[in-house]
Parts: C-alpha cells; structure tokens; sequence
C-alpha cells in the first residue's frame, strides 16, 4: 500500500489553506450527515441492528477460516474459481494472470477500495492492459491521476468546473464549445463515454461489499448500476475482495444491508445489491462466461487476535469520515493514503506500519463521533489512543515531544514544584501578553500560536491558590 | 483449490485465533462449524403488515426512491404500459424478453415488441417481470435465468418492470425465501435487487437521475388478488 501519510502536517496545513477544498467539505454537513441522520431516526430498530451487525462480524471473524472455505466451496460448486493472495503484489500478479489467460486488452473496473489499497491499477497498466474505472468520481479522480479523497465519493474535493475542464482535456471527440456548466451535462458525457468501455471491454473487475459463505455470491452495492454493467457485459468478472468481506449467510447480509445505505448515504437501500454467484449458466440469456473472486489478506490475518480485530468489523460506510472534524477541514489526501478520516487513521499503520502511517492516529481530537456513528460500534478512539501508545512505546515521538512530557511527569509527580512551576509560568505569560491580554507568539509552542493567539491567565493566581486562600480567610 | 498462499491465510487465521494450523482431520468438530451466524436477525417493523399495508409501503418506499409505479388488473398490464410511455413521451416501442409471463403484450397491437434473449446498447426501453417486491424497501428483485437477462436491468434508458401484487413481501429475509423457493438448487447467476432509476452525487454531491444504468425505472403493479398467482 502507498503510504505518505509522514507528511500529514505540511499536507494539513496545504489543505485548509484550500478555498476549494472547505467549500467542497461543506457539503458533507448538509448532504451525508443530515441525510444519515434522518434515516437513522426513521427507523426505530438501527440501535439494534447495529448490535446485531457487530455481532455477526464478530462471529464471523472467529470463524474466519470456516467461513471462506465454505465461501470458496460454494463458488467452485457453481462453476467460479476463489484465488487467495498473501499481499498485494500477488492479489495484483493473480488479477494481471487472469486477463492474460483471457487475452484481456481492455478493462472495466467498478469503484473498489482494495484495488486502490493494492495499487492494480498502475500494475495493470505497468503490463499493458488498459483499465477504466467506471464509477463517476473513480472515473474523475483517474482522470486527474490521484487517489480517492474519501471511501464512498472519490471526488468529493472536486469542484464542477474543474471536471468540465478535465473533460475538455479528455474527451477530444466532443466539440469544443459544449456546454458543461451543469452536473447533468458532466454526467450524461461521462455517461456517453463510459457506455463506449463497458461494450468493448474484455474483464470486469470489481470489488463487493459483503462474500456470502452460504451462497458463494458476491454482493455488490452501488447507486449508479456502473458494477452491473461492469460484471455483466465482458466476458469475464473478477471480484477483488478482502478476506474480511465474508458473512455467513443472506439473511446476515440482508441485518448488514440494513446499516449499510443508511450510514453511508442516508439511503434506506443503495439503487442496486447485486448478488453475483459463479459464471453464466448454460442456458443463460447473458452474465459473464468467467467467474474469478480473489480473496486478499495484505495484513488482515495478523490483525486477528491483537488490538485492532475490531477494525476488521468495518463495513466502509464512510459514516465516521463524514462526521470526524480532523477530515472535514482537511478532507481526503492529507492523509496520504486510500483510507482517510478515523478508520484510515486506525486501518493505514495497520495495514503499513505505525512508523510510515504513526502521524495519522495523532490527527484526531478523540470527540468519539467515529465511534458513536459506526454501524459496526468499532472503538476507533481507543484503537487511535492505542496506535499512540504503539507510537511512544517504539520510541517514534519526537524527541522534544518526549522530553517536554518527562518534564511535565516529574513536575506532576510533586506537587510543590507543579505549583511553583504554574505559578511562575502563570505570571511570566501575563507579562508576555502585556496590555492586550493576549500572548502573540510563544516559544516552543510556535505551531500553535501560528495560527491563534494564547489568551494570558487571569491575575489572581492558579485555582489551587486561591482555593488555599479563600480557606484561610 | 490448493495453494501455498492459501494454506499459509489460513494457517495465519488458525494461530491468530489460537486454533490449530490444520484443522485435525481426525477431529469431527470442522462439521459441527456453524452455517451461519447464532445472531437472530432484527426484522425492522416496516418489515411487517397485512398484505395491503405491504403493498402500500412497497408504493410509497419505491417512489421515494424515485421509481413510478402504476397499478392495474391482471388483463389490464399493455394499457399500463402504453400508457407509461405515451406520458413519458416515447413510441410503444421495446425490447422484451423470451418470458411467458410477458406473452400477453404480443397480443397487443398498439406494441412494436423486439422478443429477444437479451438487450443490445440500441434497445432504449425495456420490459422485464420481477421475481418478489420487497415492502420494507420499495425494492424489486430481479433474477436472471434464460427467459430473464440481467442486462436487461441496466443497459436501456427506460426499465419497466412488472410486478404482481402477490409477490410483494414484507422484508429483506423474505426476498432470500422468495429465491430460495424459486431456486431450490441454488441462486441464480445474478440476482439485483433495484430501488429506484441509477443515481449519482458524485459532483459537488448534487444528486442526478440516470447514472449508468436507467434513467427512470416504471414498475407496473398487477393486482391480481393479495393471496393469488393468478396473473
């Protein structure tokens, strides 16, 4: 996985200096979460569901290898083939074989977060095959050469005009002069382009939501019905699914399909679930003749057992991006990686390491509202304290970090020096602040006073003593 | 379906859940393995009614979600559609598949029909039959077979699909049993289950009509008697 997720702070401050960028995060106050928040309160039994959600996914995850070898049998049974890949350089190395073996030149990709986690589109390039993302803001954001800003809209930092632009540049066989001023004209060219590649392509790839164990289907959900027309026209559809994807059975998937729209778009059902199970029968009308699901480790299995198996609950609804503070004032590519916002601060060090990713747990304030959104109650604040205390134990917090903090420890530890340092502290930024009352800029803490200024304490003393002297009155 | 990156996922799952690598052949506990989970669904009460309280959130749930519905009787579903389109504006024109519950539009003149196993790009308007209409969601499900083409859900601009009142169920639970029951050997190669005409909010999260798939998506409704297959 591509990780840049060291440079955090510089790419932070990039991205709220970025008009455009907050103006297009604003959007998700009115759109994501006042719409979650009114199908959430439409239906009194969400509490219960998401009991019954975690619950399931706990089940599952400790029966993780009975339920993908049952996965697996089911889909050789209806005439599918089930690849495993340790890594991602051997998810895409499976994923390269199969368009080989069938001649692939072109292919058609529906929105997946694993096949950005595993890079398959620069590999797939890398050997030649052409690939096209077909979901509108995949499409966009492959267009401008970047990654996802955030799990469920790809492009939610681009602003309209930018893609008439885009367009322009790329879509040389429309006249020059169109119109392109109104999303519907965007999306009925994207709609006209798009059509063209998902006739002539040769492999399908998508993703899927959930891997039924008792059925051996992938579920797919989408709203613009680009993953049907991606697995159902080309002759062959490879799903790339992570091993944490299975559930048990339908009627575990129908208790999860019942979170899932509602946290992610404030949808009661997605436009299409689709329930893809092995190749084309022989007597079917249409459907692919090939059916190929790669099943992805890339570090999940080693998160079993440890702190994080609760991450591995995560349906990627994007609830907890749509309400974390950190991500709607830096949005998606502070991060550094495919997965931003509170479960990418958790997901990224897990899936990489604490020292590439450690900067990411450290952006949170720890509100708890990723916590408090999550269809699947994942404990995102505490595994974020827990990357932290990983972060101090491996010795990766900067050495003034750490030396300020031993500081403080041996002050807090003995409360005369605690009150003589306060008091003194107290005094010498009152005389810093001057007549404003206000400290402009402070040593050692220049990073915070950028950007505000340090109120001075009230004369009068610490809490403490005053306290002290109030009693002696 | 052996293979070394196979064998080590697994025996990584087995050590980190503190099970052994290989599960011990001798061992009968792999058959006692659950076939799915202890968890009891929770069925939301939108999930339930009387049939007529079904049909009639199935209607509102499916035009929230932008689909159309009409309602006619069992002889009635050619004027339905005719009328569908001529208010829409388009030619009774469509491409309609090999399934005999459909026969009945062939007798009626005022169509151009195109009977074809499957779509093509050029086919605009399409008429399909549902398989069960889920209440709980205003969703249709559609599964696919030789008479039934999956394409057919999302290649034409316009998707009309008729469904009979009769097959309206109250939840998610009771789609998967309408399946199960049509296809006792297992699920067909796709089953879609639709809410609405395709979507998109992916610019400026401005949501537009008609993404990929259909642009507007009609459902019939045939009341052919709440406990009857008679259509």
């Amino acid at each position: 996985m591509h990780v840049t997720s060291r440079e955090f702070g510089s790419n932070a401050r990039a991205a709220v200096a970025d008009a455009n960028l907050r103006q297009s995060l604003a959007t998700m106050k009115t759109g994501f979460r006042a719409r979650r928040a009114e199908a959430v309160a439409a239906l009194p039994e969400f509490e219960a569901l998401r009991d019954a959600g975690k619950a399931i996914k706990d089940h599952t995850l400790t029966h993780l290898d009975h339920y993908l070898e049952r996965f697996e049998a089911k889909v050789t049974e209806s005439g599918g083939h089930v690849h495993w890949a340790g890594d991602a350089e051997a998810a895409c190395r499976t994923v390269i074989g199969i368009c080989r073996a069938h001649g692939a030149r072109l292919v058609t990709k529906g929105k997946s977060m694993v096949t950005e986690e595993i890079g398959l589109n620069a590999a797939l390039e890398k050997n030649d095959i052409d690939s096209v993302e077909t979901d509108l803001g995949e499409y966009i954001i492959q267009l401008r050469k970047e990654q996802p800003s955030h799990i469920i809209a790809p492009a939610i930092h681009v602003r309209k005009a930018e893609v008439a632009d885009l367009f322009r540049e790329h879509h040389l066989e429309f006249d020059a002069g169109r119109p392109l001023d109104e999303p519907r004209a965007l999306l009925d060219e994207a709609r006209t382009v798009l059509r063209e590649r998902f006739l002539s392509a040769d492999v399908g790839i998508t993703g899927a939501n959930m891997l039924v164990a008792e059925t051996g289907s992938a579920v797919i959900v989408t709203n613009e019905g680009n993953a049907d027309l991606t697995q159902l026209l080309p002759r062959v559809h490879v799903v790339v699914a992570s091993i944490d994807k299975v559930v048990p059975a339908l009627d575990d998937a129908a208790t999860i399909l019942r979170l899932l729209a509602r946290s992610a778009t404030g949808q009661v059902m997605s436009t299409y679930t689709t329930l893809a199970t092995g190749p084309r029968r022989a007597d079917d009308a249409d459907g692919p003749e090939h059916f190929h699901v790669v099943l992805v480790d890339n570090g999940r299995s080693r998160l079993l057992g440890s702190p994080f198996q609760d991450v591995l609950r995560c349906i990627r609804c994007a609830a907890c991006i749509n309400h974390c503070p950190i991500y709607g004032a830096v949005g998606g590519h502070a991060y550094g990686s495919v997965y931003p916002g509170p479960i990418g601060s958790v997901l990224t060090p897990a899936l990489s390491s604490v020292e590439e990713a450690g900067s990411l747990p450290n952006a949170s304030t720890l509100c708890g509202r990723c916590e408090a959104v999550c269809p699947m109650k994942i404990p995102l604040p505490r595994m974020l304290r827990q990357w932290r205390e990983e972060e101090v134990d491996r010795n990766l917090t900067p050495e003034s970090a750490r030396q300020a903090l031993g500081l403080w420890a041996f002050a807090a530890r003995r409360p005369a020096v605690y009150r003589f340092g306060t008091a003194m502290a107290g005094r010498l930024l009152r005389l810093m602040a001057g007549r404003r009352g206000r400290v402009r800029r402070l040593p050692f803490a220049g990073a915070w006073t950028r950007v505000r200024d340090l109120p001075a304490p009230e004369p009068g003393g610490s809490f403490m003593s005053r306290y002290k002297s109030g009693k002696e009155q | 379906m052996s293979s070394p990156a196979r064998e080590s996922i697994l025996s990584n799952i087995r050590a980190a859940l503190g099970r052994p690598a290989e599960p011990d052949p001798t061992d009968d506990a792999g058959a006692a393995e659950p076939a799915r989970s202890p968890v009891a669904p929770v069925i939301p009460a939108i999930a339930h009614g009387t049939h007529a309280e079904l049909v009639a959130r199935f209607i509102t749930n499916a035009e929230a979600a932008a689909a159309t519905v009409s309602r006619c009787a069992p002889g009635d579903v050619g004027d339905a559609v005719a009328q569908y389109l001529a208010g829409i504006g388009l030619p009774l024109r469509a491409m309609v598949p090999p399934d005999p519950r459909l026969d009945g539009l062939d007798r009626d003149s005022r169509f151009t029909l195109d009977r074809r196993a499957a779509p093509t790009a050029d086919d605009t308007v399409g008429i399909a039959h549902a398989l069960a209409g889920i209440a709980e969601t205003g969703t249709i499900l559609m599964a696919s077979g030789p008479a039934s083409p999956a394409t057919l859900n999302v290649l034409p601009e316009t998707h009309i699909v008729v469904l009979r009142a009769s097959d309206i169920v109250g939840g998610l639970e009771d789609g998967w049993s309408r399946l199960r029951h049509a296809h006792p050997d297992g699920l067909p190669r796709t089953v879609h289950m639709i809410t609405g005409p395709s979507r998109t909010g992916d610019i400026e999260q401005t949501l537009q009509l008609g993404a990929h798939g259909p642009r507007q998506l009609h459902v019939v409704l045939v009341d052919d008697g709440a406990d009857g297959q008679g259509a």
